[in-house]
């Protein structure tokens, strides 16, 4: 907050200096890590704040939750025990922090409209603040795979490496996805309601309860599915694989398409979020 | 060196109603060539501030008069770089502390001790910046224990104590303060502008939004008098106020 220089609307800058500041507020913002590491951990502990268990909470509605839809789902599809509960932890918790990511990145802005309106801070730290929460509740949340994992004796091992890249590779997207959406969010107000309800479609349609063998000739479907790959990303390795060929392909995909479309997004209305909120 | 130049600058607010807000709307209308929406008025725009230019250096104690509405508040925010001008440009130097509407921004859920930390954070203070104030804030608040309490707890009074205390803590170069702040006690006002006038000899430049004229008088040595989002006048402050008060009691 050194120095600003105010932004003409766009045409009366230079369209190059847009992008410099969309990409300086994403930079700066960053930086700012002791700010929006403790605006999401606070999030986290008010949330839980005046129960007993605290944020434990968190680990075991999970844990309640994985058990029952196993129990079910389990006999339902004829699966053993064994191989379908640390497959349905996993996607789960995993799923969990995807669609996490995406319905709080709705309201990444609008949330935080106080704060906007009252200090000059780079907006993409509400977006930083969201990607924070979501990662401290999945690092609840892992906690009742490992659980399921080490009772059937089948813990990843060293492929949990593979695991953390990817849950760092979603946290990436995550940041773009909270701008992109946020943005959009701040100025129309029905698209958290739209996005909810897609986000509970995607969650029946991608293999999370099911397996993707149980559907051999809907492939393709499931191919163009990046909510898929993105599950599989950290699930295959948590469950001792590797993500396949396509998986990586499509992810590093949707990573540079979704930060490409963002950045310029963010570039033309940055600006404009002050307004909206 | 602190420095504020503008030029020309224009902020124009657009205004939705609940249906221009809503992204389904806006599709339909566009899958139907508008023929579904019913256009009752076409897009309405506030204009806040319009081809506002003056430059302040090292020194200047400027004061903002305008009718509520007259966009004294859009001014401030435009110069915190919170707004940004639709047209026209803004070059501001210098590290600057925002003193607004005080109750934006604090977390009525955390406690008042972490809301001095974020309000910090927030400023550009490191960590170990924020706790080596705090106890001067907290001295200053005279809230004692309930500083750990949640601020939704505190009394009007309490909170804006705590939100003055945490926004005078830094030492600016530039100091923006809206009239919002002058509120809540006497004994607390008292205390409040002796601090303000502190904090205001540091301050290299100092603008301040306001409606209590004697403030603008003790504080500044010129004024700005606004309306409908046009500087009207500028000049020293005895002046800029009586020909204020000329058009107010018009």
């Amino acid at each position: 907050m050194r120095e600003h220089v105010g932004t003409g609307a766009p045409g009366g800058i230079a369209a190059g200096s847009q992008w410099q500041r969309a990409l300086g507020d994403v930079v700066a913002g960053a930086a700012r890590f002791s700010l929006w590491s403790l605006l999401g951990s606070k999030e986290i502990r008010q949330r839980y704040r005046r129960s007993r268990l605290g944020p434990l909470w968190v680990t075991l509605s999970m844990g309640v939750t994985v058990g029952a839809l196993g129990f079910v789902y389990g006999a339902l599809f004829g699966q053993p025990l064994e191989a379908y509960l640390p497959f349905l932890a996993a996607g789960f918790v995993v799923w969990g922090l995807i669609s996490g990511l995406v319905l709080d990145g709705t309201k990444a802005f609008t949330d935080s409209d106080g704060m906007i309106l009252q200090l000059a801070a780079p907006l993409s730290v509400h977006v930083y603040r969201v990607v924070w929460s979501n990662l401290l509740i999945f690092a609840h949340n892992i906690v009742v795979f490992l659980i399921v994992a080490a009772w059937f004796g089948v813990l990843p091992g060293w492929h949990v490496l593979y695991a953390v890249a990817g849950v760092a590779i979603v946290l990436l997207n995550g940041v773009w996805l909270g701008l992109f959406l946020g943005t959009v969010c701040a100025r129309f107000r029905d698209v958290p309601q739209i996005v909810a309800s897609v986000v509970q479609i995607l969650f029946f349609i991608t293999p999370i309860l099911w397996r993707p063998e149980m559907l051999p000739d809907r492939a393709l479907f499931l191919g163009l599915n990046p909510f898929y790959h993105f599950v599989e990303l950290v699930r295959a390795p948590l469950l001792g694989g590797v993500p396949e060929a396509t998986t990586l392909a499509v992810v590093a995909l949707v990573t540079l398409g979704g930060w490409l479309v963002t950045l310029m997004a963010f570039a033309r209305y940055r600006w404009r979020i002050a307004y909206w909120v | 060196m602190a420095r504020i130049d503008l030029d020309g600058v224009s902020v124009t607010f657009p205004i939705y109603d609940s249906r221009r807000r809503s992204l389904k709307n806006r599709l339909i209308a566009a899958g139907t060539g508008g023929r579904i929406e019913y256009r009752t008025a076409s897009e309405t725009d506030i204009e806040a501030l319009a081809d506002v230019s003056f430059a302040l250096a090292d020194g200047a104690r400027v004061g903002l008069v305008g009718h509520n509405g007259a966009g004294k508040s859009t001014l401030l925010r435009v110069l915190a770089g919170i707004y940004a001008p639709c047209s026209g440009t803004i070059h501001v130097q210098g590290h600057i502390a925002p003193l607004f509407d005080i109750s934006l921004g604090i977390d009525p859920e955390a406690s008042g001790y972490e809301n001095i930390l974020i309000r910090g954070l927030f400023l550009g203070l490191s960590r170990r910046e924020v706790k080596a104030k705090t106890e001067e804030i907290a001295e200053f608040t005279e809230l004692g224990s309930f500083l750990d309490l949640p601020v939704r707890t505190y009394s009007t009074g309490m909170q804006l104590r705590l939100a003055f205390a945490v926004a005078t803590a830094i030492d600016p170069e530039i100091l923006l303060i809206d009239e919002g702040i002058a509120a809540g006690d006497a004994a607390f006002l008292e205390k409040a502008n002796a601090r303000l006038r502190a904090f205001a000899s540091k301050a290299s430049i100092i603008v301040l939004a306001s409606h209590a004229n004697q403030l603008i008088r003790e504080i500044c040595d010129s004024a700005i008098l606004l309306e409908q989002g046009r500087v009207l006048m500028r000049g020293p402050v005895e002046e800029v106020l009586a020909a204020y008060e000329a058009r107010r009691s018009k």
